[in-house]
């Protein structure tokens, strides 16, 4: 057989049926569900007189909509509430797994499929929502799908899809101290681009990448889809194998022996053609910050705003003056003077038990700055909270004057009651920059986890590198 | 599936590159467990001058007349006309029902994010990618002060200016044949039951530990 990419050999392994223009039915074998992105899916199931395929491939949760305090006193937004209503009936009518909002297990279905070993190296995983890539770091290939989707997986256990291109990007050499994954994916989009990856399957590899945790590379392919890439994907290690062992729906006995000799062959062939490949030498990376409306527009802790006059390209030069307006910028600024109002550290990128170390070991000794509104920390599940908790992390941070909250993805998209006002600016270790994403007029600067603990701890971003 | 087959209608030229589904259509208003009611709320922020919220009467709110969307000429448009890489972002298809919900048939761009794209069809939404000389040419039309329309034809892939020149687009064969039939997707795939029966079975023996 001719050399495959590791991203070939999963999509072979998964094509049920192919068309002659490549049109093609991909088997699911792993279904994330949660509240927003699923009502309107299992309404057209029940009005076409269709129920679920295969129920033991789904594994639901609520995430986007719940509140991260006050859980004892239940959902008081009326219009969340009979989502999160919905999500419930759903599954007890169709007999779906479901982790309820006061389950330890409960958290950001991309925290919890791996968490729960829901997500296996060499599977299909999909999910109504696009930080699915997260899934790739075990050599899954996961990727974002639309509610129409979701009913027609739901129905058929299968996603009509075309086969991507490949793309490998290698980050070569190692990072420098202060310098984490979270920065890595992000000088990853600054060279590629916020589209530079539409159409492609996107295999990260290199020292770099081997060297991170599996908890890093779920942040790095979180973020393939910020540059444009449906899917990303890491190859199975020892480190894989290692961490998915023991986990709840991870296989035993004679099926572990099986299933993780088979696992080690997902990787890409020695000879493998890429469509497309990218290297970056990791030991040039730098703490990176956004300044912009995009997650292309970043840049790293030392530089400055850049101005639209700089820009050729006018379509180019039009979206950094119209960011700068949003962001209340101004070109020439060093980055490491802006000042912010309050911190988010969360999210389905940077939410897991590595993340919040990273952040404490920074935060721990000091109080948050007096200029700093607001700053939270939102464990990923309650498995991270519990372990954190156990680590005595939610002390440290309670002490330097954040809030500690309860599981969900709060502020990243700014659903819940979590969320800034017009023109508050944010240090937050979400995905997604883009105007008004965590709540209208609001300004967001994405950064590592431990980037964030500094800022909130300086008030303005730092170099966490010269602390 | 919502059928297409030929849409004539006036062009939206939306002058922005990477519009994302978080501007399509904002957060607060994903709490719905409906398809529809979206309309009044595409492009929430940039519409109206305050924030919305869901359960507004939202004809009452005050509009952003500086808003491309707002202005008399565009009044009644279909075919969105964007910059490169319409759709990034979220996965949302709210975002596509919004636009339909509007009254949107056809998205005209550069470059489409691949989710976007995807659920586009789903509702009978046409995105069609042109190069970018192309929207130029259809940015400097529809921006010149009247009103611009095109006719799109699905079945010859074909886009009708008003001078009557032609010029063609590409589209995917089996999305054209959903999209002129209207069909329903899960109804096609499920011919192939026994090739998904069959799948499982074999991958049972070769993959047991996904059962």
């Amino acid at each position: 057989m001719a050399s495959r990419t590791l991203y070939d050999k999963v999509w072979d392994a998964h094509v049920v049926h192919q068309e002659d223009d490549g049109t093609s039915l991909l088997y699911i074998d792993r279904h994330l569900i949660h509240e927003v992105t699923s009502p309107q899916a299992f309404e057209g199931l029940v009005l076409a007189n269709r129920k679920p395929w295969r129920t033991d491939s789904v594994l639901a949760v609520p995430d986007h909509n719940i509140p991260t305090i006050n859980r004892d006193k239940g959902i008081t937004d009326p219009v969340a509430k009979l989502q999160l209503e919905t999500l419930d009936k759903n599954c007890k009518a169709f007999g779906l797994t479901k982790f309820d909002m006061n389950d330890i297990r409960q958290g950001i279905v991309h925290i919890i499929g791996p968490e729960q070993g829901a997500t296996l190296p060499g599977m299909t995983v999909v999910c109504g929502d696009s930080h699915t890539s997260t899934h790739g770091a075990f050599g899954a290939l996961a990727y974002g799908i639309g509610t129409s989707e979701v009913e027609h997986v739901l129905a058929t256990q299968c996603l009509i899809q075309k086969k991507m291109k490949n793309m490998l990007v290698n980050v070569e050499g190692q990072t420098g101290k202060g310098v984490t994954a979270k920065d890595i994916v992000l000088s990853i989009i600054a060279k590629l681009g916020t589209a530079g990856g539409t159409g492609y399957a996107i295999e990260f590899a290199g020292q770099a990448i081997r060297d991170l945790s599996m908890e890093g590379r779920m942040t790095v392919c979180n973020m393939a889809i910020e540059a444009g890439a449906r899917a990303g994907m890491v190859a199975v290690d020892e480190k894989t194998i290692k961490y998915v062992k023991g986990r709840p729906y991870a296989p035993t006995k004679e099926q572990w022996q099986q299933a993780s000799t088979a696992w080690l062959e997902l990787t890409s062939d020695a000879n493998a053609i890429f469509d497309a490949t990218v290297v970056i030498d990791a030991s040039t990376i730098e703490p990176q910050v956004t300044w912009g409306t995009s997650p292309e527009m970043v840049l790293p802790i030392s530089a400055i705003v850049p101005s639209p006059d700089d820009e050729t390209d006018t379509v180019k030069a039009q979206g950094i003056a119209r960011a700068l307006t949003y962001m209340g910028l101004k070109a020439g600024e060093a980055i490491n003077n802006i000042k912010i109002d309050k911190v988010f550290i969360g999210s389905c990128t940077n939410s897991r038990i590595e993340d919040l170390r990273e952040a404490a070991a920074i935060a721990q000794g000091h109080k948050i700055a007096d200029n700093i509104m607001l700053a939270m920390v939102v464990p990923g599940s309650g498995l991270v909270k519990q372990q954190a908790e156990q680590e005595g992390l939610d002390k440290i941070f309670i002490d330097a004057g954040f809030e500690w909250r309860e599981p969900g993805c709060s502020m990243c998209l700014a659903m819940n009651a979590d969320r800034l006002e017009a023109g508050e600016r944010c240090a937050s270790t979400s995905n997604r920059n883009f105007e008004g994403r965590q709540g209208q007029g609001g300004r967001t600067h994405l950064v590592s986890p431990a980037m964030a603990a500094g800022a909130a701890i300086a008030g303005h971003f730092v170099d966490i590198r010269e602390l | 599936m919502e059928q297409f087959t030929q849409h004539t209608g006036l062009i939206l030229p939306l002058d922005r590159a990477n519009v994302d589904t978080d501007a399509i259509i904002p957060k607060q208003y994903l709490k719905s467990i409906k398809r529809t009611g979206f309309g009044p709320t595409l492009f929430d922020d940039w519409r109206y001058v305050t924030v919305g919220e869901p359960g507004m009467d939202h004809s009452k709110r005050v509009l952003n007349s500086e808003f491309v969307l707002n202005q008399p000429e565009f009044v009644g448009a279909s075919i969105l006309l964007a910059r490169k890489n319409f759709g990034c972002g979220s996965s949302r298809e709210h975002a596509v029902w919004a636009l339909v919900g509007y009254g949107f048939r056809v998205v005209i761009a550069p470059s489409f994010a691949d989710i976007f794209f995807n659920n586009s069809f789903k509702s009978g939404l046409l995105p069609i990618v042109l190069d970018n000389e192309m929207v130029d040419f259809l940015f400097d039309k529809s921006l010149s002060g009247q009103g611009y329309s095109l006719t799109v034809n699905l079945e010859k892939q074909q886009i009708v200016l008003p001078s009557g020149d032609t010029f063609a687009f590409d589209v995917d064969h089996y999305r054209k044949y959903c999209l002129l039939n209207g069909l329903d997707d899960i109804a096609l795939t499920l011919k192939h039951t026994d090739a998904i029966k069959a799948y499982e079975e074999q991958r049972k023996q070769e993959a047991p530990w996904l059962f």
